[in-house]
C-alpha cells in the first residue's frame, strides 16, 4: 500500500477545499440557512406537523441529504475532473499508485469534506429549529456512508465527463430532481398511492428515509432496506471504478 | 554491454483509438547509465512511446521491461524508479511550488524529505520562488517545476520529452549541465528533442524515430563517423565557371561563384581519393589558395535519414 500516495492525495484535496473556503463550505450553509427560513419557519409554522414531527424539525435530515449528495457529487467530481481538464493527470497515471489507493485519496478527501459540511449544517439548523437525534450513531453511518457512494458517483462522473457541461448536467438535472422528489421536504405517505410506488424506484428516496429514522425514528421505508440499498449503490459504484481503472476507461490513451 | 538493458521495448506497437498507428513494432534496449536521445519529426510518436513506457498510453501489442519489471504487471516496482517530464506544461496553477512538488514526492510512495527537495529546488534556481502559485511562474519556470517535480522521488531513470521547448540558452546550458549531474549520479535519461545540438551535445546513443518506426539506433559518435560525410573544400585563385569534364568520376560541387569547390568523400575508405583528386587538379592547372575539411553534423545526418535517403 502506497500510504504517502494517499496521503498527498488526500492533502492536496483537502488544501483544494481550504483555498474554496467560500465556494465550498460557506455557499451551502447560505442556501440550506434560507431553506429554514424560508420551509422551516416561514411556511412550516402554518404546515404542522408531518408523522408527528414538527415540519421545521422534520425537513432538516432531507436537507442535509440534498446537500450531501449534490456536494458529495460537485467535489468528487472536480477533483478528479480537474486534473484531467488541466493535464495534471499526467502524474496520477504514471505514479505508483493502485486504483484503490487513488480513490482512497480523492475519494476519501470528498467524503470528509461532504460530512463536514453535514455537521455543519447540522449546527446552522439548530439556529433556526429544535431537534433531536434518537440514534446518533445510524446517523453518523448514514451521513458517512451517503457522503462515500456519492463521492465515487462524483469521481465516476468526473472521468466519465469531457466537459463541464457534463460535469453540471448530472447534478442538476438527476440528481437534484431526485432529491426533491425523494421525500426531503415530505413524508412519502403523503402521495396518491400511485406515485407512492413510483417513489421507490427513487433510490433517494431509501437515503432521506434512513437518515430521518436515525433522527426521529419514523421512516417511510423499513431502515434495514434503506441500509441495504445505500449499500448496494455504493458496491456498483465501487465496481465500476474497479472496472475503469482496470480498463482504462477515459483515462488512457 | 555485458549488463542486462534497463528499458528493454519489444516489438511494441501502438494504434490509438481513431485508427492511427503511432508505433510499428518499435524494438528497442535503452542501456544502464546512459542518455539516450530520440530524434524525430514532429508526430513520429516519440510522446506516444514515452507515454507507453511511463503508463499514460495503453500499447496494442508488444511489452516493456524496465529494471527487470514487466511495467503492467509490476508496474508498481516500475514507476517508482521512473520521472518523467512531459512535452507540454501541465502544473496546478493555484498551488505553489513547494506543495506541488512534495506533493509529488508523496505520490510516487516517497516519504516527506524537505531537505532534499530544498538542493532540488535551489538546484534548478527555484529556491526563491517556492511559495509562489505555479500560475505566477514564466514558462520556463514552469518547465524547471515539473523537472523538480520528476526529480522528486529520485528516479533512476528520467524521461525529458521535448526539455528544451521554450526554453532560453542560458536555462538549456543549465539543464544540460543537470541532465550530466544526474547522469553521473547513475541516472538513465531518455530524452527527445527537436535541437539536433542538444543530442550531439549530450547523447552517448541516438534513435531516429519515423511514422512510428524505429529506423535507427546507433552510438552517437559511431553514428557521425558511419553516416557522417566528410568535405574537403578548396579555396580556388581564379574561379572556375564548371568542373572540367576530367574530374567527373568525382563528387564535386561548386560554390561561392566557382571560388569554392567542394569535394564530399567517405573517411572509412581506405582511399579517398584526395591525393588523386589534388594530383588532378594540379595536372589540369587549378590551384587553389587554402583547403579545409569538415564533417557534416548529426542535423544533417538527421535531415537525409527522416527524408528517406540515407
Ligand atoms: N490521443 C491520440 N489519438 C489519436 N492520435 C494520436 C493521439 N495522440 C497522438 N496521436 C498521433 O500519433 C502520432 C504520434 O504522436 P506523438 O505525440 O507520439 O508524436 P511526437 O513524435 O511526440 O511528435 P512531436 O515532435 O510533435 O512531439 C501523431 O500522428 C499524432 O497525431
Ligand atoms: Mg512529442
Amino acid at each position: 500500500m502506497n500510504f504517502h500516495a494517499i496521503r498527498a492525495i488526500y492533502r492536496f484535496e483537502m488544501a483544494r477545499t481550504f483555498r474554496t473556503l467560500m465556494q465550498s463550505i460557506a455557499s451551502p450553509v447560505l442556501s440550506t440557512s434560507l431553506y429554514f427560513v424560508v420551509f422551516g419557519a416561514a411556511i412550516g409554522s402554518r404546515m404542522g406537523e408531518v408523522d408527528g414531527i414538527h415540519y421545521g424539525a422534520f425537513i432538516i435530515p432531507g436537507l442535509v441529504m440534498l446537500s450531501l449528495l449534490t456536494e458529495s457529487i460537485s467535489n468528487a467530481s472536480f477533483g478528479i475532473y480537474m486534473p484531467k481538464w488541466s493535464g495534471t493527470i499526467y502524474e496520477l497515471l504514471s505514479a505508483p499508485v493502485s486504483s484503490a489507493e487513488v480513490i482512497l485519496g480523492y475519494v476519501g478527501a470528498a467524503t470528509t469534506k461532504s460530512v463536514m459540511l453535514g455537521l455543519l449544517i447540522l449546527a446552522t439548523a439548530r439556529l433556526f429549529v429544535p431537534y433531536h437525534i434518537a440514534h446518533p450513531f445510524w446517523m453518523l453511518a448514514f451521513l458517512l456512508l451517503t457522503a462515500f457512494s456519492f463521492s465515487l458517483f462524483g469521481f465516476i462522473l468526473g472521468i466519465w465527463a469531457d466537459s463541464f457541461e457534463k460535469l453540471q448536467i448530472v447534478p442538476l438535472m438527476i440528481v437534484t430532481p431526485l432529491t426533491f422528489l425523494g421525500g426531503s421536504f415530505y413524508s412519502i405517505s403523503m402521495l396518491p398511492p400511485l406515485w407512492q410506488k413510483i417513489a421507490l424506484f427513487n433510490p433517494v428516496v431509501y437515503l432521506v428515509s434512513g437518515f430521518r429514522w436515525s433522527f426521529y425514528g419514523v421512516a417511510d421505508v423499513a431502515v434495514g432496506i434503506s441500509v441495504a440499498m445505500t449499500a448496494l449503490f455504493m458496491l456498483i459504484c465501487l465496481v465500476a471504478v474497479w472496472w475503469i481503472f482496470k480498463t482504462g476507461y477515459r483515462l488512457k490513451r | 554491454m555485458s549488463q542486462p538493458p534497463i528499458i528493454s521495448v519489444r516489438n511494441l506497437s501502438k494504434t490509438y483509438a481513431s485508427g492511427f498507428t503511432a508505433l510499428k513494432n518499435v524494438k528497442l534496449d535503452i542501456q544502464r547509465g546512459e542518455i539516450f536521445a530520440l530524434l524525430g519529426p514532429n508526430g513520429a510518436g516519440k510522446t506516444t512511446l514515452i507515454g507507453v513506457i511511463c503508463g499514460l498510453v495503453k500499447a496494442s501489442a508488444g511489452q516493456v521491461i524496465a529494471d527487470g519489471h514487466d511495467i503492467q504487471r509490476e508496474y508498481r516496482l516500475v514507476r517508482e524508479k521512473i520521472g518523467l517530464v512531459p512535452q507540454e506544461l501541465h502544473t496546478d496553477a493555484f498551488e505553489s511550488v513547494w506543495a506541488t512538488v512534495n506533493f509529488s514526492r508523496g505520490l510516487f510512495g516517497k516519504p516527506r524529505d524537505p531537505s532534499l527537495i530544498e538542493k532540488l529546488l535551489r538546484e534548478l534556481s527555484l529556491w526563491d520562488k517556492k511559495d509562489a502559485r505555479i500560475m505566477t511562474l514564466s514558462g520556463g519556470m514552469k518547465r524547471r517545476v515539473m523537472i523538480a517535480k520528476a526529480l522528486s522521488h529520485e528516479p533512476k531513470i528520467l524521461f525529458l520529452d521535448e526539455p528544451s521547448a521554450g526554453v532560453d540558452v542560458e536555462l538549456r546550458r543549465d539543464m544540460w549541465q543537470l541532465v550530466r549531474r544526474l547522469r553521473d549520479s547513475g541516472v538513465t535519461i531518455i530524452l527527445t528533442t527537436h535541437y539536433i545540438e542538444e543530442a550531439e551535445e549530450m547523447a552517448d546513443r541516438v534513435g531516429i524515430i519515423r511514422q512510428g518506426e524505429l529506423i535507427l539506433v546507433e552510438e552517437k559518435a559511431a553514428l557521425m563517423r558511419k553516416l557522417g560525410k566528410k568535405q574537403l573544400r578548396l579555396q580556388l585563385k581564379t574561379p572556375l565557371a564548371a568542373i572540367p569534364d576530367t574530374l567527373a568520376g568525382y563528387a564535386l560541387e561548386l560554390a561561392g561563384e566557382g571560388q569554392t569547390l567542394i569535394y564530399t568523400y567517405d573517411d572509412q575508405q581506405d582511399d579517398t581519393g584526395i591525393a588523386e583528386l589534388l594530383r588532378r587538379l594540379a595536372a589540369q592547372g587549378i590551384d587553389f589558395r587554402e583547403l579545409q575539411s569538415s564533417q557534416s553534423s548529426l542535423e544533417d545526418i538527421f535531415v537525409s535519414l527522416v527524408q528517406g535517403r540515407p
